[in-house]
């Protein structure tokens, strides 16, 4: 099997089946199929709608540089530790390639880009994390950008915004992937206590160690709909207690009603609500 | 003995719990107190109030149970958000009154259930990490068994992290980090390897600061020397100041694993 097959949109794999010969052709690039509801999107249709289906809504999976361009003012960022890179730490085996394949993926060197940029006219230091670099797993570098980013914007006297998609610690980085959590942690609340605004925004899937760390420490807490949001894998759980989840277990929507979440906010109203509480927190432009 | 070993001595049923350590330490003294003030009394977590030497101590403790019935009680040491709450509770009453605080941990990890995901289990633990690296007391951790990823850290962020010579400290168990690599959970054995999940290799990487040797049941002389060295070092933190002891744990875990 093709090691990328994985990857490749939906109706790419349907187009290579080839025994299936009745199927007209249909150049990829034009179209998207929604995973959720089916229905085929023109690609350019799904990129005017932020990257959301225009029939069912489903939000589909962005990536990190995509995040801050639908985000921030145009051409305002600027990245910060874009050159920090991850080491075998611990001589784990297999870690090497498996960096090299996710830099391959995904075009990044780690799974979190940082910089400072505008939204609304408002400075704020951003923090993106990349589902396509080892399914965003925090590992020394991940972290220690994140505190840097933190760190800078107690320092800057910043609000700071940070979009969350991970499955957790990166296991291959052993117990320092875990001390990142606390890392993390202690800038969050450094930047807390100097009275600054820090708003998480939770995408699909924001889990373990993020989850039980910088996810849930944000003063106010946005979600994405439906993204799933979970400090133990639905998974895990149903191994756990071997029996059946209620419909709709950790989604957003359900973080939301359990008190975990501030608000459910769809993609195309997140860069007008996220501009909206940094003016109500006084950040933007100078009264005159 | 090879690291899995230690992950299955860490786990043996006859290993001393908490309250052994808590019973053993701080004898008729140790005054228990219940609850999260919230939602429930999580047994899994053991909290209190007591008296090590002559020294007023808070002294919370991840309980796995002594027996079938105890350990089905305490949820096999495996806490809820609940438990992680009281235990946060009782450490900013221990930063009112300037009192040290002493966790011991012993847990395969937080509880993975609905229950506990509703209740926030994330939000639980993320807030003990937060606040206790800005708690203005002396914190103490000492590992007596199995450290179960967050489950563990979140009673661990600490001015000092020892360990029992047999106690583990990990990020996933070995068998679940084999099982999600190599599909195999069989091979648990070499992910114990590969983790570097045993005291001696966390003491090498600079996680913990001390090994200790293991008390047994009923050593009266090990567990006073165990306390001497516990009360000296909350001796010396007790004479930094709140402020500047909360700096140092942040710089304590800035720069593990750091990066250049």
């Amino acid at each position: 099997m093709d090691l990328f097959a994985f990857i490749k949109p939906k109706n790419e794999l349907e187009r290579s089946d080839e025994t299936d010969v009745k199927k007209p052709y249909v150049p990829d690039e034009m179209w998207e199929k929604c995973p959720e509801c089916g229905t085929l999107l023109l690609t350019t249709d799904v990129e005017e709608n932020c990257q959301v289906c225009s029939k069912c809504n489903h939000h589909f999976r962005i990536n990190a540089r995509k995040r801050i361009e639908l985000t921030v003012d145009r051409d305002s960022f600027v990245e910060m530790d874009a050159e920090l890179e991850s080491e075998n730490i611990i001589d784990f085996p297999g870690y090497e390639e498996k960096l090299e394949k996710s830099k391959k993926i995904s075009k990044e060197k780690e799974s979190v880009i940082c910089g400072t940029c505008k939204i609304g006219g408002a400075e704020v230091v951003i923090v993106s994390m990349n589902s396509e670099f080892m399914m965003g797993s925090m590992g020394s570098v991940t972290g220690d950008k994140i505190t840097r980013a933190f760190e800078y914007a107690t320092d800057k006297k910043l609000p700071i915004i940070v979009f969350t998609v991970s499955g957790g610690a990166r296991m291959q980085e052993g117990i320092i992937s875990l001390m990142q959590m606390a890392k993390t942690s202690g800038a969050v609340k450094r930047h807390s206590d100097a009275g600054l605004l820090y708003i998480t925004v939770l995408t699909d899937p924001t889990s373990g160690g993020v989850t039980a760390s910088f996810a849930m420490e944000g003063d106010i807490i946005l979600a994405e709909p439906k993204a799933l949001i979970a400090f133990a894998g639905p998974r895990v759980i149903e191994q756990t207690i071997r029996q059946k989840l209620p419909r709709d277990f950790q989604t957003a929507e359900f973080v939301q009603n359990k008190g975990f979440v501030d608000r459910v906010v769809d993609r195309r109203q997140m860069r007008q609500t996220l501009s909206d509480l940094l003016r109500i927190h006084n950040y933007g432009e100078a009264e005159i | 003995m090879s690291a899995y070993e230690k992950v299955l001595a860490a786990r043996d049923t006859k290993k001393l719990t908490s309250a052994d350590y808590i019973h053993a330490m701080f004898g008729e003294s140790f005054i228990e107190l219940h609850g999260d003030r919230n939602y429930a009394d999580d047994k899994a977590v053991i909290g209190g109030v007591g008296m090590l030497n002559e020294m007023p101590v808070t002294v919370i403790g991840l309980e796995k149970g002594r027996n079938t019935m105890e350990r089905m009680e305490r949820n096999f040491g495996a806490a809820h958000p609940e438990g992680y709450r009281k235990a946060l509770r009782l450490m900013k009453q221990a930063e009112k009154f300037h009192r040290p605080v002493l966790c011991f941990v012993d847990t395969s990890g937080a509880f993975c259930g609905i229950g506990a995901e509703e209740r926030g289990q994330g939000h639980a633990i993320a807030t003990n990490l937060m606040e206790m690296m800005a708690l203005k007391t002396p914190v103490l951790s000492i590992f007596i068994g199995e450290g179960g990823s967050g489950g563990a850290i979140a009673l661990a962020v600490a001015d000092e992290v020892w360990m029992m010579e047999n106690a583990v400290y990990s990020v996933i168990s070995p068998e679940g980090c084999a099982s999600i690599l190599w599909k195999d959970s069989s091979k648990a054995p070499e992910a114990a390897e590969a983790l570097k999940m045993t005291a001696q290799d966390l003491f090498k990487l600079g996680v913990v600061e001390r090994i200790l040797r293991e008390p047994v049941q009923g050593d009266q002389k090990m567990f006073e020397s165990l306390k001497l060295l516990i009360c000296r070092t909350f001796e010396k933190n007790l004479a930094v100041d709140g402020e500047r002891l909360a700096e140092l744990r942040y710089q304590r875990f800035r720069k593990i694993g750091k990066v250049k």
